[in-house]
């Protein structure tokens, strides 16, 4: 008999998030994952600066709340303390990730360092209101972009999984979504290998998930889900950008190998 | 290991770090403390430890938060420019109540200043340096000697107290040679029954955390750290203190300027001139006794820094401002002579008889 029953690595408590948010939905498949593995005993998490600064109140197993941006460099720590024995993974945000702790994600991905990102872009900073995040699409309204983010002022989005495949360290770096069952399940797979690779050495594995903020977008839930595909997927492609192991990699390398 | 072995005051920190079961340092080179990097790059691999040279300081003193928060010793080092730039994660160190040891080995600034040694760190260390309520244990040694003594007691320190020992060398002792004996008693590693090592799915999970969205919350965490620091200051409170008791002048003096201020005592008490030393050891918690006991008697105090004056306002606190306290400096990496010390004396002793 199958039971749909709450995933023992998540604690028992209500989650802060709005509703519409897919946060609570990756918070689901990465303790789906955990479970799986049989690994919560042995798995110390990292917790962001952002909307889910609080994962640590939602996760059973240990947890970190490392500064803004930082958790890579907390991870790298946490892992090299016990490296045979425990599975270190962070859970951040856009802002954190790809803004303020783009130095700590890039030199991770570089090391190789064997731990599991997962990678929450929004394109907005959540918590603080909605402003322009790293990863706001051009044009985007935010409360800091107030007539569209213009790539004249301040830029073009930062990708994050084009960026780090050009990397010789990184393992695995995927994009997923979750506005979809389809692309849930094809997140869980993605999520799941990600830890899988730490488990087997293998290193620094990226899940980005293209995930929506229906508060900030100012939009309902199921608009927002809709954007994911009108507006988001169509800058941020789903798909595999690197993978060592498969022998999938970015171009330069490719050309290199 | 009783025998003496001639090295530098970085390395002694970086051997001294070893044996106290130090096995995972995290640095980012700096002038001028890169000595202890080196001296780790060489070391942790042939000892199954972890040298980690990070990207930049900031990380660094993240992976320290990482491998403190997982229960281990665990240290960086840096100069006065880098400390800068750690002192977001030495906040996040002091709300987290977590214990590293981390070397300061001052240069001049502000800014990128200089690379001479300098003591104009010594708000930055006493006061906290990063935002928010809270202290470091701030050591300071002035001998090749002391970096290794003061870098074992760092770490027993920060242990039971859980927060942050900060080594507040500069660059001379952290250049100089001396000979320096390991022949330490170091005491058993204390249990951690907070870290966050896996819960093996026997305990609760643990949470390492500074956050407190809860006012009253944040208030009692606050209160009861105070608590702590004030048993800080009864108990650990060290100072050396040379012919102070019948001394009508006290020269005030930590670290590198204590060591050129005691030839000078030296040289003005051959003269006559009733003059003493308080060489305060640590720094915070401040040795604020020996100073009022000093204030007694004594009718002046002169401060000897590499700053613009940052002890003596300490020094002024803790003697109520009974006695006139002065100032003798030099700073931008430029260190005071014995004789203008003297000189500082021989000043202070003629207002005396007036």
């Amino acid at each position: 008999m199958l039971v749909f029953d709450r995933p023992k690595a998540l604690c028992d408590v209500p989650l802060h998030y709005c509703p519409g948010c897919t946060h609570g939905i990756v918070h689901r498949l990465v303790a789906e994952t955990i479970d799986e593995l049989g690994i919560e005993g042995k798995t110390v998490g990292i917790a962001p600066v952002g909307c889910s600064v609080m994962a640590y109140d939602y996760f059973n197993c240990d947890m970190i709340e490392a500064s803004h941006g930082r958790a890579p460099a907390v991870a790298t720590g946490v892992k090299r303390s016990d490296p045979d024995n425990l599975i270190v993974f962070t859970y951040q945000g856009d802002g954190d990730l790809a803004s303020i702790g783009t130095a700590e994600t890039v030199h991770a991905a570089a090391r190789n360092e064997n731990i599991t990102i997962i990678f929450i872009n929004n394109a907005i900073y959540g918590m603080t209101g909605g402003q322009m995040a790293p990863t706001s699409l051009p044009g985007q309204v935010t409360q800091t972009s107030p007539y569209g983010r213009d790539p004249k002022l301040c830029g073009y989005p930062v990708k994050v999984c084009e960026m780090l495949s050009e990397l010789e360290g990184p393992e695995y770096l995927e994009r997923v979504t979750v506005n979809s069952v389809k692309n849930v399940r094809n997140a869980k797979r993605a999520i799941k290998k990600a830890f899988q690779n730490q488990i087997d050495g293998k290193g620094f594995s990226l899940v980005e998930v293209i995930s929506s903020c229906p508060t900030n977008w100012g939009m309902t839930p199921q608009e927002a889900l809709k954007w994911i595909d009108d507006k988001m997927i169509p800058y941020y492609p789903l798909g595999v950008y690197k993978d060592r192991s498969a022998g999938i990699f970015a171009h330069s390398q490719e050309a290199s190998k | 290991m009783a025998d003496k072995v001639l090295m530098k005051g970085n390395e002694a920190i970086a051997e001294a770090a070893i044996q106290a079961g130090c096995r995972h340092y995290f640095g980012y080179p700096i002038t001028p403390q890169t000595e202890i990097a080196a001296y780790m790059a060489k070391r942790m691999p042939k000892i199954g430890g972890t040298f980690l040279q990070a990207e930049s300081e900031i990380a660094a003193i993240n992976m320290v938060y990482g491998v403190s928060a997982a229960g281990k010793r665990v240290m960086t080092s840096s100069s006065s420019p880098g400390i800068s730039l750690k002192s977001e994660g030495l906040s996040y160190l002091a709300g987290a109540d977590l214990p590293a040891l981390v070397v300061n080995c001052q240069r001049g600034g502000p800014g990128l200043g200089g690379i001479q040694p300098s003591q104009s760190d010594y708000f930055q260390a006493t006061r906290g340096g990063g935002h928010g309520d809270y202290h470091m244990i701030v050591l300071a040694p002035s001998s090749v000697q002391e970096m290794a003594q003061l870098t074992i007691k760092g770490f027993e320190l920060a242990d039971e107290y859980r927060m942050t020992s900060m080594i507040l060398a500069d660059g001379t002792i952290g250049q100089m040679m001396e000979p320096v004996s390991f022949d330490f008693e170091i005491k058993e590693q204390i249990e951690k029954p907070w870290a966050t090592t896996g819960t093996k799915m026997a305990r609760k999970h643990n949470i390492v955390n500074s956050l407190y969205l809860n006012p009253e919350q944040l208030e009692v965490t606050n209160i009861e750290r105070y608590k702590r620091y004030d048993i800080i200051k009864e108990k650990e409170a060290i100072a050396e203190e040379y012919l102070v008791d019948d001394a009508d002048i006290i020269v005030a003096a930590f670290g590198i300027a204590a060591r050129v201020s005691k030839n000078a005592v030296n040289q003005a008490r051959a003269e006559g001139i009733k003059v003493g030393l308080i060489r305060p050891i640590t720094l915070w918690p401040f040795p604020e006794k020996a100073f009022r006991k000093a204030a007694e008697h004594a009718k002046q105090i002169i401060c000897v820094e590499l700053s613009m004056g940052q002890m003596i306002e300490d020094v002024r606190l803790s003697t109520e401002c009974k006695v006139p306290v002065s100032l003798c400096y030099r700073v931008g990496g430029m260190i005071p002579t014995p004789d203008q010390v003297y000189q500082a004396i021989v000043e202070a002793a003629k207002k005396g008889e007036k």
